[in-house]
């Protein structure tokens, strides 16, 4: 029987079809199983990160059994012992003790884990609002415009190294293209529609105005982001995002050249430009999720919500929802173009390689770039929570006197160096 | 020296008929013989007043218009006045202050009204009348508007220094059907007094008492009950005369001031409709010396709350057999419905009844639908009762001259008579009756005239018996939700402002009108009206009478287009005192 | 002079990048992290915090009896120690309130009332709790010391009516106050 089994799968998977077909559905689970629960867990990272900065305590209350003797009074008043009194039972009853031994005498609040899931119970059981007088067709359109792009993105990047099976083998990303950023940016930046789209059709000023703001402001940040990353691609002479991590994985991360051919004096030349392309593509990415230094279009203090205001439950949780993506998104290009991608680094993977096997190194390395993530989400998170909201003039300043200048001319820079060294 | 004596300004003045008056450092000419206070009010000088009305007689009780005065020096025998450069005589300042209401201007007086004893003299007297003024405004219907409590912030002290007990007397004492009186907050200036006496003609109110106990009270065995009483409460500076129907009902600086016409008569009083969130709250007359001075019978001023009342019709009711029920409907398919009724009966089998109470525009639509039809049966219902002989005029719709204007009716309600025969022999098989009770009195149908009609449209605000009978009822608005205008007995147009939302779905009525026609296939200009203004200047391009009237050529207070030799008996009588 | 002119501060080209002034804020901000995660808050001791940071465990634990005496709860109408009840519905408040959470049906006082020297009192008085800002202008303007900000700020109402206060509700969390002036008294 289990023979059976497997020389029917062995039989599936040698055909070369199937190899692919199969292989892309794990492949499409687990990149957008990183991306999907990344969004709870970064709202998590937020609220609790938030609060630590700000010498709170944060989310903490939700625990097991969900606080669901909450409603019998608080601690102090012995909860379990009223919600057994509610139902008649007796105190050291047999299901008493059952109840006891589950624990669910008392709350196990789990660090507040529980709250992303609690979070988002509260938003589907949320009342669904749509105002009257609203473009009602554009109104339920554009949360889902700017969801999808930031998930559609993530298909071209790679989350980890390539795995050698008897059948094949498997690259580690979703579509392998071979125009990734390109991808990216074409893809990313259809979601300011769905902004503008909100803002203008829910007939009130302060969305209207958010979606002008946040569709000027995206399309600004996006020349630079692009300019910014054109010295990279003359670097890597590659748009391929696979082989950007590979190269980086034996020649040494672009910012951390400690191996390989990073060794060579070359690179650390080019650091400078790198740098440079660092510095504008991290900001133009905050700008492009949206995020604090940069949320000109959720603006509370002069918005009220910006373009989300007249939204309510699962619609509004879209939009909370795509600006996390994007964030998660933006991180894992970060992460891919600058540090590595899914490469542990310092010359570890070409070790893990021969020495522990082919399926741990690559185990290894997509639990590697899962932490850089977490990492960088800690990141966005630490600089929401410094850095003052900008001014728009200033915001629109910067992208287009500061950034953009600065990506040409980096250009250029890049280009003498390379003409020099190569 | 002859021709420089003759240029000086008093001479200028003199032969004009006038008199060179400075106040407060400016120099002014004013007619001979203006009262100062005018003189004041007419370059933008404010003297506080509470006695003082321009439609009264002069008291000189309330000593609130206090001003310091000056004049020329009297001069010695044989002394010759000197001029300076400007050409005035040096002024000579009284030192003690007169009161403006009953002083008039004269050459070379000088007025300030800003001098430190004219303030100090104001600031005594309002002293003086709030030292047993009592301390209601929390609870008195005055407040917001009380000249009491303008003044005193403007002019007065702000504290008092009388720590004696205040006088007692009567408080929220009935005198009257509409009338509460609070002598406590009285200042004793006698408006009411003057108004009841002089223009009421049934003077049941005076002073009672002497010194501080003196106050206002009615004659025992009397009640305030002349069909002219509330004016006294628009007269009362502060609050003593308070309305009992507003008694109460709201704080008067919440209230948006709308103005507008009284449709209660031929009249047209000017008034304003003071409303509050879609809530009428009162009607108070609005001065129109042509039309109703300052007044505003009571009847009429009580008139409104039909406007927010429970019978208002709030959305289309429509039945489609004859034995069914009424059921709500919406505006579209009554449109529809209504235009294949009429289109099934043939038009000389159609009659219009439109009313007297419709605005011009209203009934320029209404002749657009007649014409539309094809149909000649087309009249209102006259409403001609008898005049009051001071502003109620013998005809009680308020825009008959309208009518006979814009539908071109000789004689209004003549062809009433013939149509309700036509109806009970008939006939006529289907009414279109705009804005009308067919079962009222004026109008003369019996409930069992309608088994007759194959059809009943009825337009109207409210529920009435044609209401209940009728195949589809379109609500229509009350005067307090549309513009408009009208033309009253005198051939005076007038406007109306809308000061309320329609009622629920409620629509104008010219737009129904203009529906209901665009229904029946008309491309007449009117169909691209988008305002009751758009008409109005169709109307002036249409007829002679009304050449080139349009909404801004009415203005506030009516343009008077047509001579019909009607008068209104109060305004008379104030123009020519003696007759 | 009512107002201070000051200079803007010269910054130098270096400053102008704002990398130190970024790069600091990003330390003070982690400090904030790392102390709150060891437990070691600034002022934990003197503010009651419990465990992390110097959050106080609502519910369970309470800052009532710190509570300033010009704290600002939820607004309510208060009688008067002879038992009347002080609003005489003179509507400043509703005019005055900014998110116009107040609604007052006027009304007379019945002649046969021992009050009825007052001749006016509310017939209903509603403040919308789910629109109340808290501002207090309704104490502010208030004539007849009627209304009061109370030290109350423990208001769930489980739906939109709930969240109406009506004037028995109003009445029942004011209570009676002391020491007010008795404006109505027999020599006004």
């Amino acid at each position: 029987m289990i023979d059976s089994i497997l020389s029917f799968c062995d039989s599936v998977l040698s055909n070369q079809y199937w190899f692919f077909i199969i292989t892309l559905l794990i492949k499409l689970v687990i990149c957008f199983a990183i991306t999907i629960a990344f969004i709870p867990i970064s709202v998590l990272i937020e609220r609790r990160v938030a609060s630590f900065i700000q010498d709170r305590v944060g989310p903490n209350r939700v625990g097991i059994p969900a606080t669901i003797f909450k409603r019998f009074g608080m601690k102090a008043d012995l909860p379990f012992v009223k919600a057994l009194d509610y139902f008649g039972l007796p105190h050291d009853g047999r299901i008493a003790n059952i109840c006891r031994y589950f624990r669910l005498d008392k709350d196990i609040p789990l660090l507040g884990l529980l709250q992303p899931a609690v979070d988002g119970g509260k938003l589907f059981l949320k009342q669904d609002f749509t105002p009257p007088f609203v473009r009602r067709f554009y109104f339920w359109v554009a949360p889902m415009l700017v969801l999808a792009p930031p998930l559609m993105t993530a298909a071209v990047i790679p989350f980890a190294g390539d795995l050698e099976t008897p059948y094949g083998n498997i690259n580690m990303v979703v579509a392998n293209l071979s125009i990734g950023p390109l991808w990216i940016f074409a893809i990313s930046s259809l979601s300011v529609y769905g902004l503008v789209l909100a803002g203008w059709s829910s007939n009130s000023k302060f969305p209207l105005i958010g979606g002008i703001r946040s569709s000027a402001q995206m399309i600004s940040y996006e020349i630079s982001m692009g300019l910014s990353i054109i010295p990279l691609l003359m670097i890597y002479s590659e748009l391929n995002l696979s082989n950007i991590v590979q190269y980086q994985a034996d020649n040494g991360w672009l910012l951390l050249p400690f191996w390989g051919e990073g060794l060579t004096v070359e690179r650390w030349v080019l650091l400078i430009p790198i740098v440079i392309s660092f510095i504008i593509f991290l900001t133009s990415v905050f700008a492009e999720t949206n995020r604090t230094p940069f949320d000109m279009s959720e603006c509370e203090t002069d918005l009220v919500g910006g373009y989300h205001t007249e939204y309510s439950s699962m619609k509004f949780a879209q939009f909370f929802m795509g600006e996390y993506a994007a964030m998660i998104v933006g991180s894992s290009l970060v992460i891919t173009l600058f540090l590595g991608g899914w490469s542990i680094g310092f010359g570890i993977d070409g070790w893990l390689l021969d020495n522990c096997g082919n399926w741990i190194s690559t185990i290894l390395q997509l639990i590697f770039y899962v932490l850089k993530l977490a990492a960088f989400a800690f990141f966005f998170v630490w600089v929401r929570w410094t850095v003052p909201r900008f001014r728009y003039d200033q915001v629109m300043k910067l992208g287009w006197l500061v950034f953009f200048e600065l990506a040409v001319i980096n250009i250029f820079i890049t280009a003498a160096i390379l003409y020099f060294i190569k | 020296m002859s021709e420089e004596t003759s240029k000086l300004p008093k001479d200028i003045a003199a032969a004009e008929g006038k008199v060179n008056v400075q106040i407060n450092g400016t120099w002014y000419q004013f007619p001979r013989g203006m009262r100062i206070i005018d003189a004041c009010k007419s370059v933008g000088v404010h003297v506080p007043t509470f006695c003082y009305h321009p439609k009264l007689a002069i008291a000189g009780s309330c000593r609130m218009c206090l001003v310091e005065q000056g004049m020329p020096p009297r001069l010695a025998p044989g002394q010759a006045p000197s001029y300076d450069a400007q050409g005035y005589q040096h002024i000579q300042w009284m030192p003690r202050p007169i009161i403006a209401c009953a002083n008039t201007v004269c050459e070379n007086m000088g007025i300030k009204t800003n001098s430190p004893l004219a303030e100090e003299v104001r600031a005594g007297v309002l002293e003086f009348l709030l030292a047993n003024h009592p301390l209601d405004c929390p609870i008195c219907d005055q407040a917001g508007e009380c000249k009491l409590q303008e003044f005193s912030n403007d002019y007065g002290k702000l504290k008092g220094r009388y720590t004696e007990s205040k006088t007692k007397k009567g408080k929220n004492l009935s005198v009257g059907p509409n009338i509460n009186l609070d002598q406590e907050r009285c200042v004793l200036c006698g408006r009411c007094i003057r108004f009841m006496r002089d223009i009421a003609k049934d003077p049941v109110l005076s002073f009672s008492q002497r010194g501080t106990h003196n106050a206002v009270t009615i004659y025992p065995g009397r009640e305030l009950d002349h069909p002219y009483s509330m004016n006294v409460v628009d007269l009362c500076p502060v609050g003593a005369l308070t309305s009992k129907d507003f008694r109460f009902k709201m704080r008067v600086w919440f209230l948006k001031e709308t103005k507008s016409i009284d449709v209660n008569c031929g009249t047209g009083t000017n008034i304003t409709i003071w409303s509050r969130e879609e809530q009428v709250y009162r009607l108070t007359p609005r001065q129109n010396d042509e039309v109703n001075s300052c007044w505003m019978p009571d009847e009429h001023r009580l008139n409104y709350r039909f406007i927010n009342s429970p019978q208002r019709i709030p959305q289309p009711v429509i039945r489609t057999d004859i034995n069914a029920p009424h059921r709500a409907s919406t505006w579209e398919p009554s449109f529809s419905a209504l235009a294949e009724a009429i289109k099934r009966v043939p038009a000389d089998q159609i009659a219009i009844i439109a009313s007297g109470r419709m605005t011009n525009e209203e009934l320029y639509m209404t002749r657009l639908l007649a014409e539309q039809i094809g149909t000649k049966h087309v009249d209102i219902v006259s409403r001609v009762k008898e005049s009051d002989g001071m502003l109620i005029s013998a005809d009680r719709n308020p825009n008959t001259t309208g009518a006979q204007v814009i539908l071109g009716l000789e004689n209004p309600g003549s062809q009433l008579e013939m149509i309700r025969d036509g109806v009970q022999r008939g006939k006529i098989k289907a009414i279109l009756c705009l804005g009308e009770d067919l079962t009222s009195p004026e109008a003369g149908f019996k409930a069992q005239d309608f088994e007759n009609l194959n059809y009943l449209f009825v337009m109207d605000h409210t529920a009435s018996d044609t209401a209940r009978a009728a195949d589809l009822v379109l609500p229509g608005v009350s005067f307090a939700e549309k513009f408009g205008t009208m033309i009253n007995v005198t051939g005076r147009i007038q406007r109306l402002n809308k000061a309320i939302e329609p009622i629920g779905y409620a629509k104008d009525d010219w737009t129904i009108l203009q529906s209901i026609t665009k229904a029946l296939g008309s491309n007449s200009p009117a169909m691209n009206a988008v305002s009751s203004m758009d008409i109005l200047s169709l109307i002036g391009q249409e007829y002679a009478a009304l050449e080139n009237i349009n909404w801004g050529r009415v203005g506030d207070c009516g343009l008077q287009v047509l001579e019909t030799g009607v008068t209104i008996p109060l305004i008379e009588q104030e123009k020519n005192p003696q007759g | 002079m009512a107002f201070k002119t000051i200079k803007r501060p010269k910054i130098s080209i270096g400053e102008r990048f704002y990398l130190k002034a970024l790069l600091g804020g990003l330390v003070i901000t982690m400090k904030h992290l790392v102390l709150s995660i060891i437990g070691k808050s600034r002022s934990k001791k003197e503010l009651g915090g419990s465990g992390i940071g110097v959050t106080m465990q609502y519910p369970e634990y309470r800052w009532d009896k710190h509570l300033p005496e010009y704290y600002r709860g939820y607004p309510v109408l208060v009688k008067g120690e002879d038992g009347r009840e002080r609003c005489v519905s003179c509507q400043l408040c509703e005019f005055i309130c900014p998110a116009r959470a107040i609604t007052i049906k006027p009304g007379e006082v019945p002649a046969d009332s021992q009050w009825n020297k007052v001749e006016k009192a509310p017939v209903e008085f509603e403040i919308d709790m789910l629109r109340c800002i808290y501002c207090g202008m309704c104490q502010e303007a208030c004539p007849e010391q009627a209304i009061f900000m109370s030290q109350g700020y423990l208001l769930t109402p489980t739906d939109k009516k709930a969240g109406v206060h009506n004037k028995a509700k109003l009445y029942e969390l004011g209570g009676t106050k002391q020491g007010l002036v008795n404006k109505w008294n027999a020599y006004k």
